[in-house]
């Protein structure tokens, strides 16, 4: 620690920052726009000019760049001297030369970190004559609006999106006064984090496209805490609502998880809650075939004298851990299934039994970033948690810090330590069946079948065991890299549907900590609660509980559509053949066969818990309430479990945790504040900002009188802009971020006990499994059967970002990135079928074409297929055969649905 | 008694009467240091010999180039891990002294290389050169190609055990690119913006790897330094600045032009003999003394000898020693202008105060000349002058060179301004 005097008062500053960091740290207010709490300094903006002084006789100082200055101890500057001010005005003053004043109509008004440091360095009248520099905009694509004419040329895009998330198809062009940051041409931006440039943006250049197609103020958003529900990494997020309709997604920061970056899955993904299929009523299905809404008792009675005789629960790796918990307790858990496919959940438990014993660590996204050594067996992150391929891309520059400090480079430095360490990475290596987007960084990558990557970590396993890890093949050199790693790391997940993946995944782990080696091991399972519901299984399985079913045993079937969990095969046998409630938030084919429909409230209208990856319990608050007989899983369940007659019952979120936690995991009570939580002991927590309009007039068009503002008796929010939101609050109960001067996202720093660290009222969450200490046996891997077969393709599924998750496929900004079917193909086989990419081929037994895309690495004999965009059938039977479609015509992804929208 | 004991530069271009070939420049001595140096003098030995004749920086700065080198020394980690640069790109306007010297004297500047490279342990070594300097090229490459053949570049060069590649890179053509680090951010093939300095080229430089970066006139010195010895060269100063300096004239004098002379010629001489004087009817009013980014000398200063410390104590630079010259026919409001318009057009775009501040600047100096300035446009662009020309304001110092004409432009012509202004008129226009 180093003590630094800011205009006359001492302060403690951590030595190797910089004096912004420092300033910022204690919540003192200095303006600044290139500077990023993730990328470091460049010195650009030239915005956060303070004076630095010699010695205590030095009256005059000398102006610099608090950004572009380390901490020393002892060091005294101005943040308010006149000249440190005025020349900080006039900054603004070059800003706004070409900057329109076009605020009223900007997206960004309101939350806009330009308006907010104008203001903030008082430059308000216009000097300059000159006309205003003008540019064409650019589409894009369905995420990002693009409005050039606004930029201040801060180049935090380009930093963020090239050199942070390594993107190619953004860039700087021209000079002097005419720079441009766009692309090459017009398109869609291809990287998966292209909505961080809404973000990371201090002005409008590029907004939220979808948000601006209906669009409100921030300052008239309703929001609460709440957790992303793309993946199972758990990013903390703020949806936004007004009016009943949820209109954006934006970053909430946490400081071991997503930090400030969302992937755009998790950004775009959520416009399923405005869907036009959401169920709304509870229905009962007649006669007719048809269901009739409006009668919800009857509805209720129908569904309980369905469910009397005893009926199987499924639920649900997307809802709640709560809901979850909440139909285990209303069929009693023999007949609870937790609704993952069975070799799915069987690769869950694997991973969890390894989490619970320990020796292995599991990472935080911030304990990713520090790896020095990583092995990704199987899973292509990119697309199945794209989040965490941001954080390896952050992993793989630790080399570069290191380097830079011999050199005498300040970590923050960001151009100098980029520039100084060059190419120079730590060890990445890829081992999946074809290309990912994380190749780039890739110390070596090696593909295979799945037997084939099984074989690949067994030999990595054998090698380490052995210590025979001297030769140059790729199991050596991993084995022999990670072993000589200071925090090596081994990521692998459930996207490959092989049990024996994640074992030897573990397995190498183990023979890492009988090395007495510190290691990471990062298991990706499918869905947000995926690793919440696997803890609540009690050993139904899909498979045996279709088979019950199948046999005429009622069924209530929570938030999940069977059709994406089994064949679709087995799973019309089995609701062709019995009765079956449905809690659901769409329409959905479960739902097609069901002969009770009730309206399950999204993530974004209920209060509840998902446990992530690292088993990290997190709560997500209600956003908004929703609309018509929409009502949280729970809710319905209390209902059904009343008309059971059932002696358990939770008549509100806080009975139904309180139940919870008691019988499961008691931290679930500490994750978040309760519903009595109060700041000051007297305030709510507003969910809505204080400068919220209209409230006494948005329903004058069904009454005139304004509507009392709900009471919730759940949580410490308020449906209303009175109460606190001081930032040093617990931190999981943070609804959205705003401070005094600083409007926009820019002002989390307040929030925070230091700028990049951990939040002032601590990071939200707890992990539900800690290590119990003991040994972990190795598992033993059978030896993998031969995968190739002459005249048939063995099929390994593709995960999509766009694509591959049932409910962002249902976000139609989401649905514009679909792509149109396709396979990958080795080049060797393309030539062999005599195709190229861009022509089409059938797989037998679909009645589809698909478009072949050639993948350099795909081994031959292999055949990628995208998840989620062909039925699960055909994932099973391993083994396909094509043929050529001559006739095929290349289709564009767009779906018709999605232009109308647009 | 040589040309070349006086004029080290091209002192054997004009014994020569053009381009020197290579065996015109072995029969003059011609790598006769390189082989020196490599076969009986240790690395530090050159760099201590070239601190020591008191060798400055020709690109404008005047730092001491062995000091420079020392910091580079030091056995490298793998061989070729250090890099010398030549800074060929000369955008300076008014300046052409490094294409004469690269275009008639080549071999002096390979010469001068292999004696950098082998005092910093290079193995690699560039050269940066202004994109339109089409027949500088072909003579380097000329040359580079003679001297390679005979083994003056390439491997086991004079039969030691040190290796020199240089290659010519060939400039996309910005100003900015001229600035050290500017250059090897275009070098690596990245935009030509400046880095922060620390790290130093030295430090981390080309690649992230220890470079040294010299001038092209600065590494044509040190042949004759191997060969001559330190005390030679400092001899041949008129004042404490040894050496010889490539001095240049343009503007309306009778003799335009660039001459060798000994470090310290005073300005009167170098306009009224070497320059030979005003052409009739023109008096001069003002020198910008190295380049467009240099303060104005005016009359006061014309006895004043041309050297580093002198100049700067007169509150300009010496910078390149190749001087514009303005008349008493060129309005001050319209010069200021045509310079902050390329300053402007040559910002690279990196930092707030240069990419918006000198536009405005140019503009409001358009509008002073076009009879458009207003009342307090002269305090707008004086605080302007301020809050971009004070070093550490800018990311680098482009701007800083930008606002030094003009702001000595405002202190010594500043009734010209006023006129434009209040009359609302150029008065050096007609009608």
């Amino acid at each position: 620690m180093a003590t630094i005097y800011i205009d006359g008062t001492a302060y403690q500053a951590n030595a190797g920052e910089n004096l912004l960091e420092a300033i910022l740290s204690q919540h003192l207010d200095l303006p600044y726009f290139c500077w990023h709490p993730s990328m470091g300094s460049i010195g650009a903006c030239r915005q956060c000019a303070i004076i630095t002084y010699a010695n205590e006789e030095d009256t005059r100082g000398r102006l610099g760049m608090a950004c572009m200055t380390s901490v020393a101890d002892g060091m005294r500057l101005s943040v308010q001297a006149p000249l440190a001010k005025n020349f900080r005005s006039t900054v603004i003053e070059w800003l706004m030369e070409n900057h329109p004043h076009d605020c009223p109509v900007c997206e960004e008004g309101g939350e806009c970190h330009l308006q907010d440091m104008t203001v903030m360095t008082g430059h308000s009248m216009r000097r300059y004559r000159g006309t205003k520099r003008t540019w064409k905009n650019q589409n894009l694509g369905p995420f990002i609006g693009h409005e050039m004419n606004r930029c201040i040329t801060c180049y935090r895009c380009v930093r963020f999106y090239d050199e942070y998330a390594g993107g190619t198809d953004l860039a700087a062009f021209g000079s002097r006064g005419r720079m441009y940051f766009g692309r090459f041409e017009d398109g869609t931006l291809e990287s998966e984090f292209a909505g961080n440039l809404v973000e990371v943006c201090p002005t409008g250049v590029f907004t939220d496209k979808p948000f601006a197609k209906s669009y409100s103020r921030k300052w008239d958003l309703q929001s609460a805490p709440s957790v992303c529900v793309g993946c199972a990494v758990g990013c903390n997020v703020f949806p936004a609502e007004r009016y009943g309709e949820l209109k954006r997604v934006t970053n909430r920061y946490h400081g071991e998880l997503n930090g400030y970056f969302l992937c755009d899955r998790g950004r775009f993904g959520s416009h399923f809650v405005n869907h036009e299929k959401r169920i709304k009523h509870a229905g009962v299905r007649t006669q007719n075939g048809e269901f009739e809404f409006g009668d919800l008792k009857n509805a209720i009675t129908v569904a309980g004298a369905t469910l009397a005789r005893g009926g199987i629960g499924i639920g649900s790796p997307r809802a709640s851990f709560e809901n979850n918990f909440a139909l285990r307790e209303l069929v009693g858990e023999e007949n609870f299934c937790a609704g993952v496919d069975d070799t799915e959940l069987a690769i869950i438990k694997t991973a969890l039994d390894v989490m619970s014993r320990g020796g292995i660590n599991v990472p935080t996204l911030k304990q990713v970033e520090e790896a020095d050594a990583i092995l990704i067996l199987g899973e292509d992150i990119s697309n199945t948690a794209a989040r965490v391929a941001l954080s390896v891309r952050q992993a793989v520059r630790t080399k570069s810090f290191e380097m830079a400090a011999d050199a005498n480079i300040p970590t923050w430095q960001d151009a100098g330590v980029r520039g100084h360490a060059q190419s120079e990475r730590n060890a990445l290596f890829i081992a999946t069946p074809a290309s990912t987007r994380l190749d780039d960084i890739a110390t070596q990558t090696t593909s295979g079948s799945i037997s084939e990557l099984v074989a690949t970590g067994e030999a990595i396993w054998t090698k380490l065991r052995t210590q025979s890890d001297d030769a140059d093949d790729f199991a050596s050199v991993v084995a022999r890299v990670l072993r000589g790693a200071k925090a090596p790391l081994i990521i692998s997940g459930s996207s490959l549907d092989s049990v024996e993946l994640v074992q030897t995944a573990a397995n190498i782990g183990s023979a890492l900590q009988e090395q007495s080696v510190e290691s990471f091991f990062l298991f990706i399972p499918a869905e947000v609660n995926s690793v919440g519901v696997a803890l609540l299984d009690g050993g139904l399985s899909l498979s045996s509980a279709l088979d019950k079913i199948a046999q005429g045993q009622s069924t209530i079937v929570l938030e999940n559509d069977l059709y994406v969990r089994a064949s679709a095969e087995k799973v019309d046998r089995a609701l062709r053949s019995s009765e079956l409630v449905v809690l659901d938030t769409l329409e959905n084919r479960t739902a097609e066969h069901a002969k009770v429909i009730f309206p399950a409230a999204t993530y974004a209208e209920q209060t509840g818990t998902f446990v992530n990856y690292e088993s990290r319990a997190q709560r997500f608050y209600q956003v908004f309430q929703p609309q018509n007989e929409i009502m949280a899983g729970w809710s319905w369940l209390n209902q059904l479990a009343e008309v059971l007659k059932i002696s358990t019952r939770w008549d509100s979120y806080a009975d139904l945790l309180e139940q919870c936690a008691e019988q499961t995991y008691p931290q679930l009570r500490d994750i978040a504040p309760s519903s009595d939580y109060r700041i000051d002991a007297t305030s709510r927590i507003p969910r809505q900002s204080h400068r919220y309009s209209g409230r006494t007039a948005m329903n004058a068009q069904v009454n005139i009188h304004e509507p009392k503002a709900a009471i919730d008796t759940d949580t410490p929010f308020s449906y209303s802009m009175e109460g606190q939101n001081p930032g040093n609050q617990n931190g999981a109960s943070i609804p959205y971020v705003w401070s005094p001067g600083w409007n926009s996202n820019q002002s989390v720093f307040k929030f925070q006990q230091e700028v990049a660290g951990k939040l002032a009222g601590g990071d939200p969450g707890l992990r539900l499994l800690e290590p119990n200490g003991a040994k972990l046996e190795y598992f033993s891997i059978g030896a993998p059967t031969k995968s190739r077969e002459a005249g048939s393709f063995e099929l390994v599924p593709v995960h999509l970002v766009f694509g591959s998750d049932e409910m962002s496929n249902k976000s139609w900004p989401i649905r514009a990135r679909i792509p149109a079917l396709f396979v990958l193909l080795s080049q060797a086989d393309a030539e062999a079928l005599n195709i190229e990419q861009g022509n089409g081929v059938r797989i037998e037994g679909i009645s589809e074409s698909f478009a072949i895309r050639v993948d350099s690495r795909l081994p031959d004999g292999v055949l990628g297929v995208p998840r989620a965009l062909v039925e699960l059938t055909h994932y099973e039977n391993r083994r396909v055969r094509l043929s050529v479609d001559p006739n095929f015509v290349e289709r564009p992804g767009i779906d018709p649905e999605v232009i109308a929208k647009g | 008694m040589s040309l070349q004991d006086t004029k080290p530069l091209i002192g054997r271009v004009e014994e020569v009467g053009g381009i020197v070939s290579l065996s015109d420049y072995e029969s003059g001595g011609g790598y006769t240091a390189a082989q020196k140096a490599v076969q009986h003098m240790t690395p530090v030995e050159v760099i201590d010999l070239v601190r020591e004749a008191n060798l400055r920086g020709r690109g404008g700065a005047g730092f001491p180039t062995g000091v420079k080198w020392g910091f580079a020394k030091g056995e490298p980690q793998t061989p070729g891990y250090k890099y010398l640069v030549c800074n060929g790109d000369e955008m300076e306007p008014g300046t052409f002294k490094d294409r004469y010297l690269i275009e008639f004297n080549p071999h002096s500047l390979i010469e001068g290389m292999i004696l950098g490279a082998y005092a910093i342990g290079a193995e690699k070594a560039y050269v940066f050169l202004r994109g339109e300097y089409h027949e500088p090229n072909r003579q380097l490459a000329r040359a580079i190609a003679e001297a390679s053949e005979k083994n003056y570049l390439g491997n086991s060069i004079f039969g030691s055990d040190f290796n020199l590649d240089l290659r010519i890179h060939l400039s996309g053509g910005r100003y900015i690119c001229g600035e050290e680090t500017a250059l090897l951010n275009a070098l690596e093939g990245k935009r030509g913006q400046p880095r922060y300095k620390p790290p130093f080229p030295p430090a981390s430089g080309a690649w992230g790897r220890p470079t040294i970066v010299n001038n092209v006139e600065t590494l044509c010195n040190v042949p004759a330094i191997v060969r001559n010895g330190a005390q030679w060269y400092q001899d041949l100063g008129l004042t404490e600045d040894s050496g010889t300096k490539i001095y240049g004239i343009s503007g309306r004098v009778n003799k335009p032009g660039l001459w060798e002379l000994p470090m310290g010629t005073p300005i009167r001489e170098l306009v009224d003999i070497h320059a030979g004087g005003m052409c009739n009817g023109f008096k001069l009013r003002g020198i910008l003394p190295g380049g467009a980014s240099t303060d104005y000398l005016v009359e006061e200063h014309f006895d004043l000898p041309m050297d580093y410390k002198t100049i700067q104590d007169a509150g300009s630079r010496m910078g390149t020693g190749t001087m514009i010259l303005m008349d008493d026919s060129i309005c001050p409001v319209d010069m200021a202008r045509n310079l902050q318009h390329f300053f402007a057009q040559e910002s690279c775009g990196f930092c707030t105060p240069c990419r918006e501040g000198l536009p405005w600047v140019e503009q409001l100096l358009a509008d002073i000349e076009n009879g458009d300035g207003e009342t307090g446009d002269l305090e707008l662009l004086e605080q302007s002058a301020l809050y971009i020309g004070a070093p550490g304001n800018t990311f680098c110092l482009h701007a800083t060179g930008a606002i030094e004409p003009l702001q000595s432009a405002l202190k010594y012509f500043r009734e010209d301004f006023e006129y434009h202004i209040k009359h609302k008129r150029c008065p050096y226009r007609e009608n």
